[in-house]
């Protein structure tokens, strides 16, 4: 069967996507979980361009985690200026 | 006005580089291709080349700044030489593969171990299989020409692959030449400027470089021939429209010499072609019908062009300098491939010289027909493979 070339776009070259993929939800990989001390953090957003994985979110004040996609690598912990970020225990948490 | 210059032949790259007027240049020095980027580092320095020169660590971090570099769809340019060209073996094909039309000149050497800085093609050979098109060059002169004609291709949207120009070292790297320099003005109306099929914008994010599965990995691999089999076509043109604007074609794919009526044909690839004319030349005055075949380009391979050239002639001498172990001169089991389809297949032998910088002298030439004259008079009194002057003793 032949693939429209379409499907292989040229040099593997494609829009980078947009929006949340459904079909790999990588949240529950998550041991550590990254938590924020708001009074800490200055929003300087050095987490923000250092999360490998876009699970920071910008806010008008301090920053937030998109735990649905955070696998928890603990990355934000190590780059925090500030120490304002912490990681529990994944079973610590009800949900 | 053009200008004339004495130049070796790292110098005419460089002054091709500058008249190219890549933006970003990323290099790591290694014998003999330094004096290449040393000089274009000079240009930037001085103002005459307005380019981001990167210096980076090693020959592997070269090739992927490049290819940092040619993503966010600019010119880009790196040279490099042996185990140089090795250690960017694994950037090869990121690059061919994302179709970034870097240009690289590779300053032939042979490899280690021994130790040697001298030159051979053993380097720019061993890295065939990598999607990148190879041009081999003759003298100081072809290499500045065809390193434009090498963006040109390279550029070009059917093709839109990296070519590497491959020069002698020492014997063209370091050897000064009589070299017509274009102006950046005729240079203008030959390579227009780059116009990339995508680039980096942080507006409008493109992922390079996707995971393919088994389901289109095949397709992407015979996308990269479809570009090659573009370049087969399109590296004729390109050098008739150089020779129609500045007056100088060193061939196309092929050049041949004395090739029509000869009985015998030696297929070689560099400078050593320069040499073997002017034998050719001597033995056709004595009578023997001598022909040259010069390969330009190594990759694609020109299996027309040269079965077509030399399917008439009686014995054909290919002279390898580098060796694929195990088997024979990497040349020459191309140049025997060619002749499978041919309806008839003159006798092919191999000939091993100019390994690690030894000179391949007109004696050496000269023999190398007598040989090719016994195989037909005689055949089977030749091996199939002849290390040529060596001196070994058992």
């Amino acid at each position: 069967m032949s693939v429209p070339v379409k499907e292989v776009p040229f040099a593997g070259t494609v829009p980078s996507p947009k929006t949340e993929n459904e079909g790999m939800i990588t949240g529950n990989w998550r041991t550590r979980r990254p938590v924020l001390d708001a009074d800490k953090c200055t929003n300087c957003l050095i987490c923000w361009i250092s999360c490998p994985d876009s699970s920071v979110n910008q806010n008008a004040d301090v920053v937030s985690f998109n735990l649905k996609y955070c696998k928890g690598c603990g990355i934000c912990n190590e780059v925090c200026p500030v120490g304002a970020i912490s990681l529990a225990p994944e079973l610590d948490f009800e949900d | 006005m053009a200008e004339r210059k004495f130049l070796n032949g790292n110098y005419a790259l460089a002054a091709a580089v500058k008249l190219a007027a890549p933006e970003v240049i990323a290099a790591y020095p290694i014998t003999p291709q330094s004096s290449i980027v040393e000089k274009l580092a000079e240009f930037v320095s001085n103002g005459e080349l307005e380019a981001d020169f990167i210096k980076v660590e090693s020959e592997h971090s070269a090739l992927a700044a490049c290819y940092g570099a040619a993503s966010t769809g600019c010119r880009v340019f790196t040279a490099t030489s042996s185990q140089g060209l090795a250690y960017m073996a694994e950037m090869l094909p990121y690059v061919s593969g994302n179709r970034f039309p870097v240009v690289m000149a590779v300053a032939n050497r042979g490899l280690a171990a021994p130790w040697t800085i001298w030159g051979d093609h053993q380097d720019a050979v061993s890295m065939r299989d990598h999607g990148w098109i190879q041009l081999h060059v003759e003298n100081a002169q072809e290499a500045l020409d065809t390193c434009l004609q090498a963006y040109k291709l390279a550029e070009h949207p059917g093709v839109l692959t990296p070519v590497m120009v491959c020069l002698d070292g020492f014997v063209l790297s370091h050897t000064e030449e009589l070299v017509e320099v274009p102006t950046a003005e005729e240079v203008k109306g030959f390579l227009p400027p780059y116009e990339p099929m995508h680039a980096v914008d942080m507006n409008n994010p493109t992922t390079f470089c996707i995971g393919a599965g088994p389901d289109v990995f095949t397709e992407y691999k015979y996308s990269q021939q479809l570009g090659m089999e573009a370049a087969l076509e399109l590296i004729p043109e390109i050098a008739a429209e150089f020779a129609e604007k500045f007056g100088r074609n060193h061939g196309g794919l092929i050049e041949s010499y004395s090739c029509e009526d000869a009985e015998y044909i030696l297929v070689s690839m560099g400078s050593v072609t320069g040499t073997a004319r002017v034998v050719a030349d001597q033995l056709r005055s004595e009578g023997v019908k001598a022909g040259i075949l010069k390969l330009r380009a190594f990759r694609p391979f020109p299996i027309q062009a040269v079965s077509q050239v030399i399917k008439r002639a009686k014995g054909i001498g290919v002279l390898d300098r580098d060796y694929s172990y195990g088997n024979e001169g990497a040349l020459a089991t191309e140049v025997k491939a060619a002749l499978y389809g041919s309806d008839v297949r003159p006798s092919v032998t191999n000939f091993i010289a100019g390994l690690g910088g030894r000179d391949i002298l007109p004696s050496d030439i000269r023999e190398m027909f007598a040989v090719l004259e016994r195989s037909v008079s005689q055949p089977g009194s030749v091996k199939p493979v002849n290390f040529v002057g060596l001196r070994w003793q058992r």
